[in-house]
C-alpha cells in the first residue's frame, strides 16, 4: 500500500470506531439525563415515570422527623404552592437546614413519597440552586405562609 | 497607600504589555531589529510591575487591611497567616491577578530561554504573549479590580470560605494556573509559526519542551484538586465530573494530545497543521474553562461569584482569540501540510490514533458539560448529566487508548518490522494477562469483566513502559543509553499504568457504609472494625468542633485511631466535615461524621478504599516523567549548535 | 481549505451559542413575581426597640427601598457602604428587614458599620422574608408610593445598578402620579 492509502485506511478504521462509540455514548446519554421537575408538577402527576429525577424547594420548617438515633429521615419540601414528603437514609450535606433550599435526586415511591438517594443543599450560604429559586418564584404568589402552617391551597393544575 | 501602588503598578504593567505586544510584532513584520529588541525588555518590565501589584495585594492580606473590599470579603483577623496568604487567590479578583502574574512569569521565562530561536520568531512569540497579557490586564482593571476600597474600613473581615482553609487548596490553584497559562506559550508558538509561515522541526522541539512543562504542572494541579476534593469535601469521592473539574480536564486531554502530536512534528516533520490546531485548542479550552467558571453560565459547586459583565468580557476575549487564531489557521494552515508518508505499522500511526482518541474523549467531556445548557436553551427543560454517564462515555475512547499506548511506545518510527515487534511485546503481554487476572483474584478474591479489563490494561501499560528502560540497563558495552526524553515517556506512561490500576481497584473493591453510631458502638467494614470510643469538643483557632475518636482494629488487633471532626467556623457559621483518614500505600480507611441523630448517636460514613493512593501517586509519576523529558539535554545542545550556525543570537543563558 | 473554514464556522457557532447563554442572563437573577404588584403587607418589631413596630403603614405615600440583610451574609457587608452613601444622599428612605439573624449581632453590625435604615424590622424566623419571596440575602425591593413593587435586586446593590435599574423607574413613577 502507498502511504496515502495506508493513511486513508487508518482514518477509515478510526471513523468506524468513532461511529460505534458515538452511538453507544448517545444512548447512555439519554439514559443518564436527569430532569428537574417542579414539585407542583410531581403532585399533578407530571413526572418521568420509571426513572430518576430531581426535585427542589425549601425544606418546610418543623417538618424534619427522624427516629431518635436512626438514620432514617423524613421531611417535606415545598415550592411555595405544593409540598411533597421526602424520605432519605444516609448522611446529610453540611448545609442542609430547615427553611433552606434543597435539591433531591431520586424517584417517586409509594403513596407519593419521594425516595431520595442523594440530597444536595445550597452551594453557598447566600444563594440557592437557580432551578429551585425559579420554581419558587413561580409559585410564591399563591401561598399563605406555607412554611408554618402547611400548604393550604395546592392547585398544581393552575401553574 | 499600598493598595493604590498595587493598582498603579497594574496600570503600568498594562502599558508595558502594549509595548511588548505591538512593537515586536510590527518589528518582526518589517524585520526591524530595534523594534524586536523591545520584546525582552518590555516582558521583564511587565513581570516586575505585575509582581509588585501582587505583592501589594498580599501585603494587604497579611496586614489585614480591611479597607480593601476584596480583603474584607475574604479574610479575617484570626485567620492563620498561611491562609491569609492563600486567601489572595481564594476568590475571583485575586486569582485573576495570580493568573496575570503567572502569564507574565511564563513570558519572562520564554524571553530568557529563547535565545536559540530566530530573533523574529522569538519576537512574535513574546508579542503574542503580550497581546494575551493586555486582555487579562484589561479584564482585571475594568471588571475585577482587587484593590477596590471599602471606606470606612470594616472592623473585621468576612473570613475565607472554610472549604479553602486547607493546605491542599492553598497550592492547588497556583499549580493549576501555571498549567493553564503555560498552554498560552504553546498558543503563542503556534501563532508565531503561522505568521512566519513555517513550523520547522527545531521550533517544534522548543514548543514541545514548553508544552510538557505546562502539562506537568497542570497534571499536578488537577491531581491536587482531586485529592483535596477527596478529603475536604468530606465524602470520599476523588472525581465528580463537575463542570469546573471538566474545565481543567479538557485542556489536559488536549495538551496530552498536543505533546504527542508535537513528537511527530519534531521527529518527522508531519502533522504540522494538526499540531497547530491542537495548540490553539488547548489554550482556547483553558479560556473556555475560565469563562465557564467565572461567568456563572453554568452552576457548579465551586464556581466563583457571578457577574455577567465578566462573562461578556471573557467571552469576547475568547472569541477574539479563537476566531483570530482559526482565521489565521485557515489562511496559513493548508500550506503547512506535508506529504511525507509512514507505514501503517509505525509509531506515527499509533500517535495519530492517540490523538484521535484523546480528541474524542475531550469532545465527550465538552458535550456532557455543555449539554444541560444546550437543552435548557432549546426546550427549557432543566436536566443534569450525572457522573454515571461520564464514567461510561469516557471509557469508550480510553480503553482502546490505554491498550494502544503499550503498542505505540514500543513501535519504531516510519515502519516497524512485525516479527521483531511481536518478539518485544510477547513478554509484557503475557505478564499483563497473568497479573491482570490473577492479582485481583489473589488479593481480593474475585474478578469480573471490567475489573479484568482494567487490571489487564494497567499491567499492560506498566510492563510495556518498562521495556525500554530495562533494555537500556541490560545494554551491551558501548550501546546508546536511553535518552532522557524516552525515559520521560516511559516514566509518564508508567504513571498512567499506576493510575489506571488505582482507579480500577478502588472502584471495584471500595466498601462504603453509612451507619448510626453512639460512643462504644462499632461497625465492621470488610476486615476492619471501627469503634467510636468517644465524642468530644475541640477548639481551633477560628472554629469549634466536635471530634469523634474512632479506633480501627483488624481481627481484634489495633491498627490506628482517626479523629474525624465536624467543625463550625465562627465567622461564617458554616459547618464543615473534616474526614479522619488513615492511609497506607495500599489502602485508605476513611471516617466522616454526618449528623447528630439524637440519643447521643451520630451518622457516620466509613469507607475502605483500596489502592486509592495509586490514583494520585500515578499522576505524580506522570508529572515526574514530564520533568525528566523536559530536562533532556538534547534540547539545549541543539540550541547552542543552532546559535553557532546562525551567529546572530546573543550568548545563551 | 473548506475543512479549515468549517472549523472556523463551528467555533463561531459555539461562541454565539455561549453568547446567547449569557444573554439569557445570570441564572440567579430571577424575576420577582411581585414586580408590578402590591408589596405584601407586613408588620415587624423593630430591631432597636422590640416594643415598636415597623411595617407597610410606615412606608405608604413615598418611594421606599426595602433591603433584606443579615450579619451572616458576606455580600451584605460589601453592599453596606453603598446603603450608607444612599442614605446620606437622602433621595429615598431605606427600610431594612433583618432576616434570619440574631438581635445582638445585628445591633453590633449597625453600631460598627453605621445604620442607613429609617428602621429595620427584625424577622428572626424569616416569615416576612417568605411573604416577600426572599431567596437569600441581600435583596432589595423598590416600592412605589402606592405600595407597588417596581423592581427587585438579588444580590448586593451598587451605584451602577442603582443608576441603571432604580433611578429611571423612580423618574417614571413620579411622572405618572
Amino acid at each position: 500500500m502507498k502511504p496515502r492509502q495506508q493513511r486513508m485506511l487508518a482514518l477509515g478504521l478510526a471513523a468506524i470506531g468513532i461511529a460505534i462509540a458515538a452511538a453507544f455514548t448517545l444512548r447512555a446519554f439519554q439514559d443518564n439525563m436527569m430532569f428537574f421537575v417542579e414539585i407542583s408538577d410531581v403532585v399533578a402527576g407530571n413526572y418521568p415515570k420509571q426513572r430518576n429525577f430531581r426535585i427542589g424547594g425549601l425544606v418546610v420548617d418543623g417538618s424534619v422527623e427522624r427516629e431518635e438515633g436512626s438514620m432514617d429521615l423524613r421531611f417535606r419540601v415545598t415550592d411555595m404552592a405544593c409540598e411533597i414528603p421526602v424520605s432519605y437514609v444516609g448522611v446529610l450535606p453540611d448545609l442542609f437546614r430547615e427553611g433552606q433550599g434543597v435539591v433531591a435526586h431520586g424517584r417517586l415511591g409509594e403513596e407519593g413519597v419521594f425516595v431520595a438517594d442523594k440530597i444536595l443543599a445550597k452551594h453557598d450560604e447566600n444563594y440557592m440552586a437557580p432551578e429551585v429559586a425559579e420554581s419558587l418564584a413561580k409559585h410564591v404568589e399563591n401561598k399563605t405562609a406555607p412554611l408554618r402552617d402547611g400548604v393550604s391551597e395546592c392547585n398544581p393544575n393552575d401553574s | 497607600m499600598i493598595p493604590e501602588i498595587g493598582q498603579f503598578a497594574l496600570i503600568l504593567a498594562l502599558s508595558l504589555a502594549i509595548c511588548q505586544a505591538v512593537l515586536p510584532l510590527i518589528g518582526a513584520h518589517r524585520n526591524d531589529a530595534a523594534m524586536m529588541g523591545v520584546a525582552r525588555t518590555a516582558a521583564t518590565g511587565q513581570f516586575v510591575f505585575v509582581a509588585i501589584s501582587f505583592a501589594c495585594l498580599t501585603w494587604a492580606f497579611v496586614t489585614s487591611d480591611f479597607s480593601v473590599l476584596y480583603v474584607a470579603n475574604h479574610s479575617q483577623l484570626s485567620l492563620p497567616t498561611v491562609y491569609k496568604i492563600s486567601a489572595v487567590w481564594g476568590a475571583h479578583e485575586g486569582s485573576l491577578l495570580m493568573w496575570i502574574l503567572i502569564l507574565s512569569a511564563w513570558t519572562l521565562a520564554v524571553s530568557r530561554f529563547s535565545s536559540g530561536l530566530p530573533e523574529a520568531f522569538a519576537a512574535r512569540v513574546i508579542g503574542v504573549l503580550g497581546l494575551l497579557s493586555i486582555g487579562f490586564l484589561l479584564f482585571a482593571l475594568l471588571t475585577s479590580n482587587p484593590f477596590e476600597r471599602l471606606i470606612p474600613a470594616a472592623a473585621d473581615g468576612a473570613d475565607l470560605n472554610p472549604l479553602l482553609q486547607d493546605p491542599g487548596l492553598a497550592i492547588h490553584p497556583p499549580l493549576l494556573y501555571i498549567g493553564y497559562v503555560g498552554f498560552s506559550v504553546a498558543f503563542a508558538f503556534a501563532i508565531a509559526a503561522m505568521l512566519t509561515g513555517d513550523l520547522d522541526q527545531r521550533t517544534a522541539k522548543w514548543t514541545r519542551q514548553w508544552t510538557t512543562l505546562a502539562w506537568l504542572f497542570l497534571t499536578l494541579g488537577i491531581m491536587l484538586g482531586s485529592w483535596w476534593a477527596y478529603y475536604e469535601l468530606g465524602w470520599g469521592g476523588w472525581w465528580f465530573w463537575d463542570p469546573v473539574e471538566n474545565a481543567s480536564f479538557m485542556p489536559w486531554l488536549i495538551g496530552t494530545a498536543l505533546i504527542h502530536s508535537l513528537a511527530v512534528t519534531e521527529r518527522r516533520g508531519l502533522f504540522k497543521s494538526w499540531t497547530l490546531l491542537l495548540a490553539i485548542t488547548a489554550f482556547s479550552l483553558s479560556l473556555l474553562g475560565t469563562f465557564l467558571v467565572r461567568s456563572g453560565i453554568i452552576v457548579s459547586v465551586h464556581a466563583f461569584a457571578t457577574d455577567p459583565t465578566r462573562g461578556f468580557f471573557i467571552l469576547s476575549f475568547l472569541g477574539i482569540v479563537v476566531i483570530g487564531a482559526l482565521a489565521l489557521f485557515a489562511w496559513r494552515g493548508p500550506s503547512l501540510d506535508s506529504d511525507a508518508g509512514f507505514g501503517l505499522l509505525s509509531r506515527e500511526t499509533f500517535l495519530l490514533l492517540n490523538n484521535v482518541l484523546l480528541v474524542v474523549a475531550t469532545a465527550l467531556v465538552l458535550m456532557g458539560t455543555l449539554a444541560p445548557l444546550v437543552i435548557e436553551m432549546m426546550d427549557g427543560s432543566k436536566i443534569s448529566i450525572g457522573p454515571p454517564w461520564f464514567e461510561v462515555a469516557f471509557l469508550v475512547p480510553t480503553i482502546p487508548l490505554v491498550l494502544l499506548m503499550g503498542l505505540g511506545m514500543n513501535t519504531a518510527w516510519r515502519k516497524q518490522e512485525p516479527s521483531s515487534w511481536l518478539a518485544v511485546l510477547r513478554i509484557p503481554a503475557i505478564a499483563a494477562v497473568l497479573l491482570g487476572v490473577l492479582l485481583p483474584l489473589m488479593f481480593y478474591g474475585r474478578v469480573s469483566l471490567m475489573l479484568a479489563v482494567g487490571c489487564l490494561a494497567a499491567f499492560w501499560i506498566i510492563a510495556t513502559s518498562l521495556v525500554q528502560p530495562i533494555r537500556s540497563l541490560r545494554r551491551k558495552e558501548g550501546a546508546a543509553v536511553i535518552t532522557r526524553s524516552a525515559l520521560g515517556m516511559s516514566v509518564a506512561h508508567l504513571g498512567m499504568g499506576l493510575f489506571v490500576l488505582g482507579v480500577t481497584i478502588t472502584s471495584a473493591f471500595n466498601i462504603e457504609a453509612d451507619r448510626a453510631l453512639t460512643p462504644g458502638e462499632s461497625i465492621e467494614v470488610g476486615a476492619f472494625e471501627f469503634e467510636m470510643r468517644e465524642l468530644r469538643d475541640v477548639e481551633g483557632p477560628n472554629y469549634s468542633a466536635i471530634e469523634a475518636v474512632v479506633e480501627i482494629r483488624r481481627d481484634g488487633e489495633y491498627v490506628a485511631t482517626v479523629r474525624p471532626q465536624k467543625r463550625q467556623y465562627l465567622v461564617q457559621q458554616n459547618w464543615m466535615t473534616e474526614a479522619g483518614i488513615y492511609a497506607t500505600w495500599n489502602r485508605d480507611l476513611f471516617v466522616a461524621l454526618g449528623d447528630q441523630l439524637g440519643n447521643g448517636a451520630w451518622s457516620v460514613r466509613v469507607q475502605y478504599k483500596p489502592m486509592i493512593r495509586f490514583i494520585w501517586f500515578g499522576a505524580i509519576v506522570m508529572a515526574l516523567g514530564g520533568l525528566i523529558a523536559v530536562s533532556d539535554r538534547r534540547y539545549r545542545v541543539k540550541a547552542t549548535k543552532a546559535e553557532k550556525v546562525s551567529g546572530t543570537a546573543p550568548e545563551a543563558a | 481549505m473548506a475543512r479549515y473554514i468549517a472549523l472556523l464556522v463551528a467555533a463561531v457557532i459555539l461562541l454565539g451559542f455561549l453568547w446567547f447563554g449569557l444573554l439569557r442572563g445570570d441564572p440567579r437573577a430571577l424575576p420577582s413575581p411581585y414586580i408590578g404588584k402590591p408589596a405584601p403587607l407586613f408588620v415587624l418589631p423593630t430591631l432597636k426597640d422590640q416594643s415598636k413596630t415597623v411595617g407597610s403603614a410606615d412606608m405608604a405615600g413615598k418611594f421606599t427601598l426595602v433591603n433584606v440583610w443579615a450579619t451572616w451574609c458576606v455580600q451584605c457587608r460589601a453592599e453596606h457602604q453603598f446603603l450608607m452613601d444612599l442614605a446620606a444622599e437622602g433621595s429615598i428612605p431605606i427600610y431594612g428587614i433583618n432576616w434570619r439573624d440574631t438581635r445582638p449581632e445585628a445591633l453590633r453590625w449597625l453600631q460598627q458599620l453605621g445604620d442607613p435604615y429609617v428602621a429595620s424590622g427584625f424577622d428572626a424566623d424569616g416569615v416576612v422574608g417568605i411573604d416577600w419571596g426572599v431567596y437569600g440575602a441581600p435583596e432589595s425591593f423598590l416600592v412605589s408610593a402606592d405600595g407597588v413593587v417596581l423592581f427587585k435586586q438579588l444580590g448586593p446593590l451598587s451605584w451602577d445598578i442603582w443608576e441603571r435599574d432604580f433611578v429611571p423607574l423612580m423618574a417614571d413613577g413620579g411622572a405618572s402620579q
